[in-house]
């Protein structure tokens, strides 16, 4: 039996460039490149261990996004996932983390699978909750924020480290996990996987194939909304204690009225 | 045709090959280009990085376990390496100049004993042409090879090599007819664990201080004939056709350094503020980042030019000047390295004087390149025999 691994990616705005919004507060996607979301990377890198590890296993990728949302599935095509699921539809367009788990939780019914595997977070919107609401659209287990991921025949184990503890945890498959960005570093994309990447699979599925209803996604579907944004005021300078002698007492004082000590 | 006229542009596999050579460079090479400068030391975690991740010798072919990458690729390796360390792009480059020779002429019972290590990251090759007195005048080399039954005795010291003591394997010519000089010159496969083979000591050079430089010593070493590459007496027409190719990797390091300099020259100029301003706002300044950008940009669709062509002679092709275009991209590209490295000095000022800064390393790296795998005067002999 093949082990079928997903693995849900977000194509992102750099965050190394300018990233703001549009007009109607939605993600300006032409002001700035995108890219696929690093965190996604420490997902696709995980899932690709497991594919290895595995006598037979397929890696398929899976975003909903626009149109250059493909470089995102390119992407990890490359570094070696087997085929890609895009789905895209105007109608898509500002739909919340609620809306989208429910548009890839649909995909991932079509495409068929064993073992999600979710970054811990987007790089964008950082909200981190999509795997829980993906398990619980599948109704299937959650074992999330794991630094270490395997595949034991019909149990996918792991171990996440906490601030107090470190718990080793499991699942019977089909469930969704994600993955840190302390799990194992993400493999380069080499010459022989750009080359292949092109020839690999991408299936494009709009709502119709989906059979969701456009007013239950996108902006209007949405649980949440923007009302406004602002960028964060610039750093003030601090308070500067000049030390005549007292400088300790002035520094504990300070540090008190802030309720730090 | 339209936004998808494609002449004149890499492919956009091309374009994702250097993405991710980028960010790999930029992780795991650029943090240790000023210690192995600083240190002469070999850059062992490039070494690594690349083997990691395939890109330590693109260019073998497939049919040899390697990733069978073009010209062009193998360029945007080299180039995007050396935009952040010139030493470790002679790891993807000499893997190129030393193997080519068993690429184009070997047998293949060689390419297959030598060029799998090489794909696998387990061996690396270099390439051993010139002596103490024989540089330009590489047909004047004196080391000789005689045949004794099924095996050939090599006697003789090269100087210059690249990556010597690191390499595994070494093309290596030698003469093996003193009668016919150029035509009396064979080329052979030598090995570092060959009994008689030896190092001298690491040169100290001006730059690629993490790329050692060291003579080969080759004191009665006795090698099995099936080491020869190609025919007897072939070993110096090997030896030019791989420079027609390996040239152009010479002109990739070149504009790859030079664009390194050049974009931490254009940050720079941004932050460093004088009168009340940054000085990326003076026209002087501006003048000259254009100069550099432009010279830099000539010198890149040159090489990118030539590259295509070498790609089109290894697959056959023989309507290609490669032989002018190789040496035409090196000599171009290698003096605009210097001259745009030396320009990134000077808008760094005072502080691009100093080792502080990673300019003056890279104008000591670029200054290579203008003389290895035939100095530019070299060069322009070449271009004048072979004219368009």
């Amino acid at each position: 039996m093949t082990l079928k691994i997903a693995v849900c990616v977000k194509y992102v705005p750099d965050a190394t460039g300018d990233r703001g919004f549009a007009d109607d507060l939605t993600t300006d996607r032409e002001a700035v490149d995108g890219l696929l979301s690093e965190l996604d990377e420490y997902a696709v890198e995980q899932a690709l261990r497991i594919s290895e590890e595995s006598d037979d296993a397929e890696v398929t990728v899976v975003t909903v996004g626009p149109d250059d949302a493909k470089d995102a599935l390119r992407k990890a095509l490359s570094m070696g996932a087997d085929k890609a699921v895009h789905v895209n539809d105007e109608d898509i367009h500002g739909s919340d983390v609620i809306a989208t788990s429910a548009i890839l939780a649909k995909a991932l019914e079509k495409t068929g699978f064993d073992l999600v595997v979710c970054g811990m977070a987007s790089t964008d919107g950082t909200m981190g909750v999509l795997p829980a609401l993906l398990a619980e659209r599948l109704n299937v287990p959650q074992v999330t924020l794991l630094s270490e991921v395997s595949v034991d025949g019909e149990t996918v184990k792991g171990r996440r480290d906490g601030d107090s503890a470190t718990e080793l945890l499991e699942a019977p498959l089909p469930a969704v996990v994600s993955v840190t960005d302390q799990s194992g570093e993400a493999r380069y994309p080499s010459f022989k996987g750009i080359m292949a990447a092109k020839k690999k699979p991408v299936e494009e599925l709009d709502l119709d194939d989906l059979d969701i209803d456009a007013d239950e996604v996108g902006l209007a579907g949405s649980w949440t909304l923007v009302d406004a944004v602002a960028a964060r005021p610039a750093r003030t300078q601090g308070t500067i204690v000049t030390d005549e002698g007292d400088g300790g007492k002035q520094l504990a004082a300070f540090l008190a009225t802030q309720k730090f000590i | 045709m339209g936004k998808d006229f494609d002449l004149y542009r890499p492919s956009e596999e091309h374009d994702m090959l250097r993405e991710s050579v980028r960010a790999l460079a930029e992780a795991k090479i650029a943090p240790f280009a000023a210690a192995v400068d600083e240190e002469h030391r070999f850059p062992q975690e490039a070494l690594d990085a690349l083997v990691a991740n395939d890109l330590h010798a693109v260019h073998v072919p497939e049919a040899y376990g390697g990733a069978g990458a073009d010209a062009l690729a193998t360029v945007i390796v080299i180039e995007e390496v050396a935009r952040v360390c010139g030493s470790s792009s002679l790891i993807p480059a000499v893997n190129k100049l030393g193997s080519l020779p068993v690429v184009l002429s070997g047998s293949e019972e060689l390419k297959a004993k030598y060029l799998g290590p090489l794909a696998k990251g387990d061996a690396m090759f270099s390439y051993a042409l010139s002596e103490p007195d024989a540089g330009s005048d590489a047909a004047g080399m004196k080391t000789r090879a005689v045949r004794d039954g099924d095996f050939w005795v090599l006697n003789g010291v090269k100087r210059w090599i690249t990556n010597a003591g690191v390499s595994e394997y070494y093309t290596v010519m030698a003469v093996t007819d003193p009668d016919k000089r150029s035509k009396g010159i064979s080329a052979f496969v030598v090995e570092k664990s060959d009994a008689g083979v030896s190092f001298g000591a690491p040169e100290k050079k001006l730059g690629i201080k993490g790329s050692p430089t060291r003579e080969v010593y080759l004191d009665n070493v006795r090698i099995p004939a099936d080491r020869m590459i190609g025919a007897e007496g072939t070993g110096f027409a090997t030896a030019m056709k791989t420079l027609d190719h390996t040239r152009v990797t010479i002109a990739a390091q070149a504009i790859g350094i030079a664009q390194g300099a050049l974009d931490y020259a254009k940050g720079y100029v941004r932050e460093r503020k004088q009168f009340g301003k940054p000085i990326a706002d003076f026209q002087g300044i501006q003048f000259m980042l254009a100069d550099m950008a432009m010279k830099l940009e000539a010198a890149r669709q040159l090489t990118y030019a030539a590259a295509a062509k070498s790609e089109r002679v290894s697959a056959g092709s023989e309507k290609e000047d490669l032989t002018f275009f190789g040496a035409a991209a090196k000599c171009f590209a290698s003096d605009v390295a210097m001259e745009v490295t030396i320009d990134a000095i000077q808008l760094l000022g005072g502080y691009g004087y100093t080792r502080d800064y990673p300019v003056e390393r890279m104008m000591r790296d670029a200054k290579i390149t203008q003389i290895y795998e035939g100095t530019n005067q070299v060069q322009r002999i070449v271009m004048a025999r072979n004219l368009p």
